[in-house]
């Protein structure tokens, strides 16, 4: 898997070119609503109501679209200007503003009833320039982002962590800014349909909502015991008549030429030959 | 940038800036865009607008509206009221202009309708 975030800072990977590449690849759009989709349905919002929303890492604004979609009003933040431009070609009805998240998400106390974020943290996870911190830049995002989230809000990041110490780091980090909630991994099974979403809880812990893909998770053991008294059944002694079926069966599922069973298959002559 | 951003919006991301609120407008360009009037999420957001701001920001990026320094109480019942805080907060949009600290006044450009609060390395706290 390519790591965008190893060529360049996100300001300077994401160009005119790549931008374009955001309202024209079909692919990359769709992959891009699904997660969108699927962070709406993790924020659990209140039904029936207008909800204020932010987006980190906007881009384009086509996860704001799928907020649209739900009646939502939605303010967007990215900090790449050529991302911001398709977005506003696009006509999206969030208002955008050009800025780096790991500095902090300006906005009063208790304005957002949840915020969102898709494919974004892990480009928080590199150094792009000497002054950053990774953690730090984290915290602050995480910290100042508890603040300007109403009670019971929750923010949702889905994000491709490269190893287990970002996982580790982007958790703690959030923990430490005073959020509840923790990692959640949809298909943990499929390497190509795995999917990471942070789930971030304000007021108080609250039961993490199930993972898809896990239904059929449970893995089947068979204790040594059991295995033990299967193999010694299995074991039929030599030369008997059930013996000699099986391993006529045996050949004919091979498809070699076998006589067919009778009864005297298996028994021993009589003296008198 | 509308008018529901400006009044949400602040400048502490700013080292040294303690409130950073409210920020002040200089509009060059200003366009009014339609957009449907939701009545649930304005009487849902009126409550969290700091109202004084709002009215001022109003009176600086040049829009003639008759809406006093104070709230009036029973608004949620009055569609004409709500419809012309509808059309301040929501329709009005700032395509080109500043936005100004009120503590450090540092200039943060908009242009074509976005804001640009990018932070140089020594401004980050």
């Amino acid at each position: 898997m390519s790591r965008p975030e190893h060529l360049a800072p996100p300001e300077i990977f994401y160009n005119d070119d790549e931008a374009r590449k955001y309202t024209q690849n079909s692919r990359m759009i769709n992959i891009q609503l699904e997660m969108a989709e699927r962070c709406m349905e993790l924020l659990m919002l209140p039904e029936d109501e207008t909800c204020l929303l932010l987006d980190l890492g906007c881009g384009s604004g086509l996860s704001g679209s799928i907020a649209e979609d739900s009646g939502h009003i939605w303010f967007g933040m990215d900090i790449s200007g050529s991302m911001l431009k398709v977005a506003k070609e696009r006509e999206v009805e969030g208002d955008l503003l050009l800025a780096d998240i790991g500095d902090g998400v300006p906005f009063q106390p208790g304005t957002f009833d949840g915020a969102y974020s898709v494919s974004t943290l892990q480009w928080l996870c590199n150094a792009d320039k000497s002054s950053h911190k990774p953690a730090k830049r984290l915290y602050t995002l995480f910290s100042t982002l508890l603040a300007c989230l109403n009670r019971n809000a929750r923010a949702v990041f889905q994000f491709y962590p490269e190893n287990v110490h970002q996982t580790d780091l982007v958790v703690s980090q959030a923990r430490k800014a005073g959020f509840f909630g923790g990692l959640l991994v949809d298909f943990p099974d499929s390497s190509k349909a795995k999917k990471y979403f942070l789930v971030l809880m304000t007021g108080g812990a609250m039961p993490m909502p199930p993972a898809l893909g896990t239904e059929n998770s449970q893995i089947n053991y068979t204790s040594k015991r059991e295995k033990m008294t299967k193999g010694r059944a299995s074991k039929l002694v030599k030369k008997s008549r059930e013996w000699i079926l099986e391993k006529k069966e045996r050949r004919r599922r091979q498809g070699r030429t076998t006589r067919e069973d009778t009864k005297y298959t298996g028994r021993s002559r009589s003296g008198r030959f | 940038m509308k008018l529901l951003t400006h009044n949400l919006l602040s400048s502490k991301s700013l080292k040294g800036v303690k409130v950073g609120y409210p920020l002040r407008i200089v509009a060059k360009d200003v366009k009014i865009s339609e957009c449907e009037f939701n009545k649930e999420f304005v009487k849902k957001i009126i409550p969290k607008l700091d109202w004084k701001v709002f009215v001022n920001a109003a009176v600086e990026i040049g829009q003639t509206s008759d809406l006093s320094d104070e709230l009036i109480e029973d608004y949620e019942d009055d569609d004409d009221y709500l419809k012309k805080v509808h059309h301040l907060l929501m329709e009005v949009e700032i395509i080109n202009g500043e936005l100004i600290c009120p503590e450090t006044d540092r200039v943060f450009p908009i242009s074509a309708g976005i804001p640009n609060l990018l932070l140089n390395e020594n401004e980050v706290s």
